[in-house]
């Protein structure tokens, strides 16, 4: 427990801000503060604009004492991953090829925030163009985990989640493609969700694998998540994927109670094999309390959950290498200066601007399409995708929700996974199969090992019942106090 | 720690060609690890091959969504100036890129 500033979730904060305890130019300080005190450790940021920050402060002070309060979030710092477009702000998606580039306009999720008086704090690391699971693949800067600096925060959020973690920023946001919120929010202790695929639009997020894409939240509490979430949710003519469902309050709609006479599915795949021993153990104590709170643990299966990993893989990289195609050297790019013709202005500026596990994304993504290996990769992957669909479809037919772990270990050490890339990959099992089925999913901290870092439950649910899952989310929080432990920084 | 076995007859790669097609200058070394590593993630994909999927439809998205249309109307772009901001050689509001055509 801990009574600092920076250390309180949003609901502590919104009521000190409107009782005039604090005010917003005052809390911005704190968190500038905070970063300057922990972030040479940390490494969450990977650039921030404190005067920007102060006088976006100083308007919702402005606000506050005319009584033009926008919403809950007014005055409340939010950090965003560097692939997140705010006009006027940096965007390098922790890559060479976007070190210097600017966005010139603002994403949809983002403008949300802004219209509900949120402030925006920081660009945040990750794994270049969010490939990655450690974010040491950053070509920008070195993210630790707070909890233990020798260890990776996860990836690819891992500076969104660092910077939650260590009291940095109340609430950030991310991108999950694979895991890439739940994983690291797993790894440093904090709540991630990532959403149904469709429910926040994309427009204003570098993409990586647009199908699989979505941005999520980070922060100290479900509620807190909730909150951020219902504010950026919503369909957008901008995002053709987007979709137009009812936007509920999450925030009212916590219930402590709300696991009373649920099913939770327990997945037998997950844990048949390659889970640590200790967070099997931690994740096994969780259920049993998710039982204790009223629900009825009933098993499921997910058959083709091995396949989800090549099938993950081949989809992710595929999309990726087309994506990827508009880094060009010619028109808001790293340009290579020893580029002679326009064959070399792609070849040199892509092989300059590019890092190495993008390289191998971009070339593996290439040769899954390239003609003579299109239908054994990557239609058979579209094609075992639609069974990992009907596995889950069917799973829910009989339970409310799935349990399970986020990750099969705790954070690991820096450069322990660097040289072997299907390690890394194998790490993602219980999460890519959520993205591959377009579900929403949210990890909450449910332990400690016994070497002090923090383990996540995963919960799943039905695309579109982000209400029902938060609040599942919630009432398990409630009955536990993991979520109210600090690193020592 | 390994989940999964891995596949012990991992493809070759011609990487020469898949790098051409992916725009990217590779190094000797490069090429070396990428071919190494590719074929053993490929190898991996292999377990893909083992399952019947002859009357399985393909998903290219988790939620199909058909046929999304928008009123034909105008709205004002994005001006120039925005549009140029990060271009790496500009000039006369427009790109500067290196000559295409060869004099002739």
């Amino acid at each position: 427990m801990s009574s600092e500033i920076f250390y309180k979730n949003i609901s502590e904060l919104s009521a000190m801000l409107n009782s005039g305890e604090i005010s917003a130019v005052e809390l911005a300080q704190v968190y500038i503060d905070r970063k300057n005190a922990v972030d040479g450790k940390v490494g969450a940021f990977i650039s921030s604009n404190e005067d920007e920050f102060l006088a976006s402060a100083k308007k919702s002070d402005e606000r506050r004492a005319k009584g033009a309060t926008l919403s809950e979030l007014d005055g409340i710092p939010i950090g965003l991953k560097d692939l997140l477009a705010v006009r006027g702000q940096k965007l390098t998606c922790a890559s060479k090829m976007l070190e210097n580039y600017v966005s010139p306009y603002t994403g949809t999720a983002m403008q949300k925030l802004e219209d509900a008086g949120a402030l925006f704090w920081g660009r945040l690391n990750m794994d270049e163009f969010a490939m990655g699971s450690s974010c040491e693949n950053s070509a920008l800067q070195k993210t630790r985990n707070p909890w233990d600096l020798e260890r990776i925060p996860g990836g690819s959020s891992g500076g969104s989640a660092a910077a939650v973690s260590a009291g940095e920023c109340p609430a950030t946001l991310g991108s999950d493609t694979g895991g890439s919120i739940r994983q690291p929010a797993s790894l440093c202790g904090v709540v991630g969700m990532k959403p149904t695929y469709g429910l926040v639009s994309r427009f204003g997020l570098a993409a990586f694998a647009s199908s699989l894409d979505q941005i999520g939240p980070f922060a100290r509490t479900v509620k807190d998540a909730s909150l951020v979430l219902k504010h950026i949710a919503g369909y957008d003519k901008f995002d053709s994927t987007s979709v137009n469902v009812k936007i509920d309050d999450y925030p009212s709609m916590l219930s402590t109670e709300s696991l009373k006479g649920k099913k939770a599915g327990l997945p037998k795949e997950y844990f048949a094999s390659g889970m640590d021993s200790e967070v099997r153990e931690i994740v096994e104590k969780a259920i049993k309390k998710v039982e204790e709170l009223g629900a009825e643990i009933v098993e499921v299966s997910l058959p083709h959950t091995e396949l989800a990993i090549p099938v993950y893989y081949i989809i992710a990289t595929a999309e990726a290498s087309s994506n990827l195609a508009r880094y060009d050297g010619i028109r808001y790019t790293h340009r290579s200066a020893e580029a002679k013709d326009v064959l070399d202005v792609y070849f040199k500026s892509r092989a300059e601007g590019f890092g190495e596990e993008v390289k191998r994304r971009i070339i593996l993504g290439s040769y899954v399409l390239s003609s003579g290996y299109y239908d054994a990769y990557y239609l058979r992957a579209q094609k075992v995708r639609t069974l990992i669909r009907n596995d889950f479809e069917k799973a829910f037919e009989n339970v409310d929700f799935i349990v399970a772990p986020t990750s099969p270990t705790t954070a690991f050490k820096v450069g322990e996974k660097t040289g072997d890339p299907l390690s890394m990959y194998l790490s993602d099992i219980y999460t890519i199969n959520v993205n591959l089925a377009g579900l929403p999913g949210i990890s909450v901290p449910c332990g400690f090992a016994s070497d002090g870092m923090p383990v996540g439950l995963q919960m799943i649910g039905k695309a579109f019942d982000e209400s029902n899952l938060l609040s599942y989310a919630h009432a398990y929080e409630s009955a536990c106090e993991w979520s109210k432990r600090n690193p020592q920084l | 720690m390994r989940l999964f076995k891995v596949m012990a007859n991992s493809p070759e790669i011609n990487i020469d060609y898949v790098a051409k097609l992916a725009r990217i200058e590779l190094t000797s070394e490069e090429k070396e690890k990428y071919s190494q590593q590719l074929g053993q993630i490929l190898g991996y994909f292999q377990k893909l091959s083992e399952i019947d999927v002859s009357d399985v439809e393909p998903s290219a998205h988790a939620h199909a969504i058909y046929n999304v249309w928008r009123e034909d109307v105008e709205g004002t772009p994005m001006n120039v100036d925005d549009a140029l901001m990060n271009a790496p050689a500009k000039r006369d509001n427009q790109i500067v890129v290196p000559k295409v055509v060869d004099d002739a």
